[in-house]
């Protein structure tokens, strides 16, 4: 089944949740729906669901115009933020109840609820009542009783949001391989970069009820389409400086120099923004020319796996992405190393022009 | 885009205008019917404009019994509202002590109002009942049938005693709709019994308080079958509430349309009341 | 000025407790040293929050004794303990201005109102309030209020130690980081002891010195992040720590080592003495995904592994591979090649863990 959205606006009390939305998401796709909070996601899949209407534009499921057919007939399932499970029933029902509703045969319904709970590893609390059990078990019921029947599309709503880090490690990965098999269309919505990058498949950028790109979760994140686009999809977030082009030369925000490479001898001298991964900033030179500038520390955020840097000076503020445990007291002087050849460039209207293994080949009329 | 017009959304909304044309306005607007009319038969009526608001603007019985019922209203509000909080302080928090509070509680609440009327007329008699029986064996000369100010002083207590328990309800589950992290903070603070009523359950109060005041005033603002069963609004006058004077205008002596005036600016009072309080607390709120 | 010292401590919430399943808290010997950064650090239900009131006294423990100072406190109720407290959900007195709720601790000590109007105003600069000063404390945002609860505690100059449980839990994501900052800040100014109480290794790891880790009502690891991050001195430190956390395999010991499904993996001399004459059968090794090293052809040492999955976080990718029927997980830094089909790993010795019975065997060299 594919699901194809044609210049789909909502608009709820004079305001625009949703803005000329065009997407088409594939048979057996994967799809990130990645965006802050109050960007649209949520719209965006209550109008893929049938429980909203349009204010304008078509919603096409296998070609069939589906924009008015409510939520009931079209064979959806849900998982949301909550854990939505019913508390008077076992388990066991909650996960046969979507079964039940579709008249599946007693047998029938037996063997898939204990597939089901099996593959979500909660087939000893069948007979348990949902309240009895750990957040992580609540929803890993109401997965199951939206996986249990073959939904054509399957919508999960920040569903990790409410359980701590480690459980949400291993239910994305278990989402992730739940949905190998299947030729349902998964959407995923997510306010977290990293949680995007992790389940694979497909990311589609939502920004202020506007979709701003949509493509291969890998190949968002390296080459973004402009500087929202970016921002939305970097954790910690991407560095941008403002920087000149000039005939020999680039300058940061009036203040660091470097020679031009040949990373950036395609640019026309004049002003763009530069962006930097946090993970390409170093406490030690990479590079030969990796421009050196002094700051101070003014967090290291220590998660285990990885360290961000929070650090500044008089012109700029950087946050650097480093591996393994570095511990740094507030306000300590030291010396980071910008790379001057894995650098975004964006125009100043925002757009893209290059980014590291990608370069511009066009001149720039800005 | 511009909004579409969707002249079927009205049809949506009729019910409930049906409703509330039945319920308030229309009965309402007899009212006003007669509050502007003299009326002597079904076929002969006369305008009057407004004569019988004059009338009843400048009437003692009016003045009289708006007096005795401000100062009713007063009284219970006064002594309910602290009394209720009080109670609900004191409640217990959990267990089976809490639930024994909460039926006790309720009890008063489920008993009709004239029964309630004739459990005191009954309780609070001299010779018969405990309460008066016990008053005047510690030596005070108490006859509620009799003495103005006993009757007065029982009509209160039996309004107290019905409709303390709501405030306290109330109160109660405002009080336990505080997290325990508060008084948990209070506490590391060092704050005294006084400071936390007044900094954490008192504000935390406020809404349902509001509910509370305005559910009692408006109540016993508009009080009358229990002094009118426990007393018949004497003796003389003494305990003649605004609603009693007006059904002795209107079903005593028929005079229709004084009587409809006077319904109008008695419901006029109430909301009056109502609204200045609502707004009061309300714009308190908002400042800063 | 405190040290707190957990003397014999345990605590069981049933009366006659049989085993040791019936205690909250394993009896355990502990000090907080005066002015540390410390924190508490377990999943939801290791026993962290009992720990936390019995030292904050809204729970007598039901064994040992808390002293501050040397001095038992077991029997003084919570507003004698000189200790301040900042809970997961903003408590602000809403009725009163920013001002009135520091200067509320104050005023129950009965100070005069110049020096409360001082006090306020020092701590008011330090958290940055001072625009604030004037306005009802609900209609704070979220992060203010939490700035006013901590502001409360550090208003008072007899108080000696501040506990945090999850403060930052209803912050919004992007202002996090500040906050955090600013508890630093503080913490590095005033000298005061700190006790954080989280499930969240990156909050542990950013606010303290040294991190206590908690799980099934023990303290299974001080130390420092590092320390916690590269020698976990119990398995479930090594999963809990890192994301993805310390793969951890099932071993048998054998002639110069260990082996497991036909794998043998040689281990120094010391170990090997240690592990002939313990009894126990629950070996296990441990290590990193970030330690492993990975090559595309055989090297001496290496064990051959079949490409499972490959997950492309932007940063890095985090490859699965079978071993011998073990899964395991091994980080790919961005710039290094990915093997296709088959890898080939092997396990630095610094970096390899051995575990018996749950806990690390640390060798004397170290």
């Amino acid at each position: 089944m594919s699901l194809t959205l044609q210049n789909v606006t909502r608009i709820v009390d004079g305001e625009y949740h949703l803005d000329d939305v065009n997407l088409m998401l594939e048979p057996g796709s994967f799809n990130v729906l990645l965006g802050r909070t109050l960007a649209g996601k949520t719209s965006l899949m209550r109008l893929m669901a049938g429980l909203d209407k349009p204010s304008e534009g078509r919603v096409l499921m296998n070609g069939v115009d589906v924009t008015g057919v409510p939520v009931q007939q079209r064979n959806i399932s849900m998982v949301y933020q909550q854990f939505i499970n019913y508390p008077n029933w076992t388990v066991f029902e909650n996960i046969a109840s979507p079964l039940r509703l579709a008249k599946v045969a007693e047998p029938e319904i037996k063997k898939r609820v204990k597939e089901t709970a099996e593959m979500l590893h909660i087939e000893q609390f069948l007979e348990r009542r949902p309240l009895e059990l750990s957040g992580g078990q609540q929803q890993r019921t109401a997965m199951a009783r939206a996986l249990v029947k073959d939904a054509s599309l399957i919508l999960f709503d920040e569903p990790l949001v409410n359980l701590d880090y480690k459980l949400r490690e291993e239910l994305r990965q278990e989402i992730r391989e739940l949905l190998k098999a299947r030729n349902s269309i998964a959407v995923y919505a997510s306010t977290e970069p990293n949680e995007a990058l992790a389940l694979g498949g497909k990311t589609t950028l939502l920004h202020e009820g506007k979709v701003i790109q949509h493509g291969s979760s890998s190949e968002v994140y390296r080459y973004p389409v402009n500087v929202d686009a970016a921002e939305l999809f970097s954790e910690p977030p991407i560095n941008l400086i403002r920087g000149f082009v000039s005939d020999t030369e680039v300058t940061f925000d009036s203040t660091v120099h470097f020679p031009l490479n040949q990373d950036i001898r395609g640019l026309k001298p004049g002003d763009y923004y530069f962006g930097m991964r946090p993970s390409h900033i170093g406490l030690v030179p990479h590079n030969d020319d990796d421009l050196e500038v002094s700051v101070r520390v003014e967090l290291a955020e220590i998660s285990g796996s990885e360290t961000f840097m929070h650090v500044k000076n008089e012109h700029f503020n950087l946050v650097l992405q480093l591996s393994g445990v570095h511990e740094y007291h507030t306000d300590t002087p030291i010396k980071v190393y910008l790379p001057t050849h894995k650098l975004f460039v964006f125009g100043l209207d925002g757009q893209m022009l290059q980014a590291p293994g990608r370069l511009y080949q066009g001149g720039y009329h800005g | 885009m511009t909004k579409v017009e969707n002249n079927k959304a009205w049809f949506l909304v009729l019910p409930v205008f049906l409703l509330v044309a039945f319920s308030a306005v229309i009965p309402l607007m007899t009212v006003v019917n007669y509050s502007v009319q003299d009326i002597f038969d079904q076929h002969t009526a006369y305008f009057v404009g407004a004569e019988w608001y004059r009338e009843m603007l400048q009437d003692p019985r009016l003045h009289d019994s708006l007096l005795r019922q401000f100062i009713f209203s007063g009284c219970v509000l006064l002594i309910e509202i602290p009394l209720g909080i009080a109670v609900a302080l004191m409640m217990p928090t959990k267990g089976r002590a809490a639930s024994l509070c909460l039926i006790l509680l309720a009890i008063p609440l489920l008993i009709p109002w004239n029964v309630v009327g004739t459990i005191w007329q009954v309780f609070g008699r001299a010779d018969i009942g405990l309460f008066g029986w016990a008053i005047n064996s510690l030596g005070i000369d108490y006859n509620y049938a009799a003495n103005p100010m006993d009757a007065w002083f029982t009509v209160l207590l039996m309004d107290v005693w019905h409709w303390t328990s709501l405030v306290a309800l109330l109160c109660y589950s405002g009080l336990r709709a505080i997290p325990e992290a508060y008084y948990q903070a209070a506490r590391i603070d060092r704050a005294s019994k006084w400071a936390i009523f007044r900094y954490i359950q008192l504000p935390k109060l406020k809404s349902v308080l509001v509910i509370g005041v305005l559910l009692r005033f408006m109540d016993s603002f508009m009080i009358y079958t229990e002094p009118f069963v426990l007393t018949g609004g004497g003796p003389g006058n003494s305990t003649t509430f605004l609603s009693q004077t007006l059904t002795k205008m209107a079903v005593g002596q028929f005079d229709l349309g004084p009587a409809a005036a006077f319904s109008l600016i008695y419901f006029l009072i109430v909301l009056l009341v109502s609204w200045l309080f609502f707004t009061t607390i309300s714009h308190l709120d908002k400042a800063k | 000025m405190a040290e707190i010292h957990l003397k014999s401590l345990a605590h069981s919430y049933s009366a006659q407790p049989r085993s040791a399943a019936d205690y909250a808290i394993r009896e355990m010997d502990h000090i907080w040293h005066q002015g540390g950064a410390y924190a508490l650090l377990g999943p939801s239900g290791c026993g962290k929050s009992t720990l936390l009131n019995i030292i904050s006294g809204l729970l007598s423990p039901s064994e040992g004794e808390v002293l501050f100072d040397g001095q038992r406190v077991n029997e003084i109720p919570p507003e004698e303990r000189n200790i301040a407290q900042v809970f997961q959900f903003p408590v602000v007195y809403d009725s009163m201005t920013v001002y009135d709720n520091l200067a509320f601790p104050l005023r129950n000590m009965k100070l005069h109102e110049s020096k409360i109007r001082s006090k306020v105003l020092e701590i008011a600069e330090i958290l940055e309030l001072q625009p604030l000063l004037d306005k009802k404390a609900k209609n704070l945002t979220a992060d203010e209020k939490q700035k006013v609860s901590m502001g409360r505690g550090l208003v008072r100059d007899d108080v000696s130690a501040i506990l945090f449980d999850e403060p930052l839990t209803v912050i919004d994501p992007h202002l996090k980081w500040k906050l955090r900052r600013k508890l630093k800040q503080i913490h590095e100014q005033f000298n005061i002891t700190m006790v954080y109480v989280t499930h969240d290794q990156l909050e542990a790891a950013t606010f303290a010195d040294k991190i206590a880790v908690m799980y099934g009502g023990q303290i299974v690891q001080f130390g420092t992040p590092r320390e916690l991050f590269e020698a976990p001195n119990h398995t479930f430190v090594g999963y809990f720590i890192g994301s993805p956390g310390m793969n951890i395999l099932d071993v048998k010991s054998c002639q110069g080592g260990v082996e497991f499904n036909g794998v043998q993996v040689p281990l120094d001399a010391e170990l090997c003495q240690f592990l002939d004459e313990v009894p126990s059968n629950n070996i296990k090794i441990g290590i990193r995904p970030e330690f492993i090293h990975i090559s595309n052809e055989t090297i001496k040492g290496s064990y051959e592994c079949a490409v499972i999955h490959i997950e492309d976080l932007g940063t890095y990718k985090i490859l699965t591979l079978d071993l011998a029927g073990n899964l395991i997980k091994a980080r790919l830094d961005e710039d290094q090649q990915v093997p296709e089909g088959r890898a080939y790993v092997s396990f630095p010795k610094q970096w390899l863990k051995l575990y018996v019975d749950e806990f690390l065997v640390e060798e004397a060299a170290q």
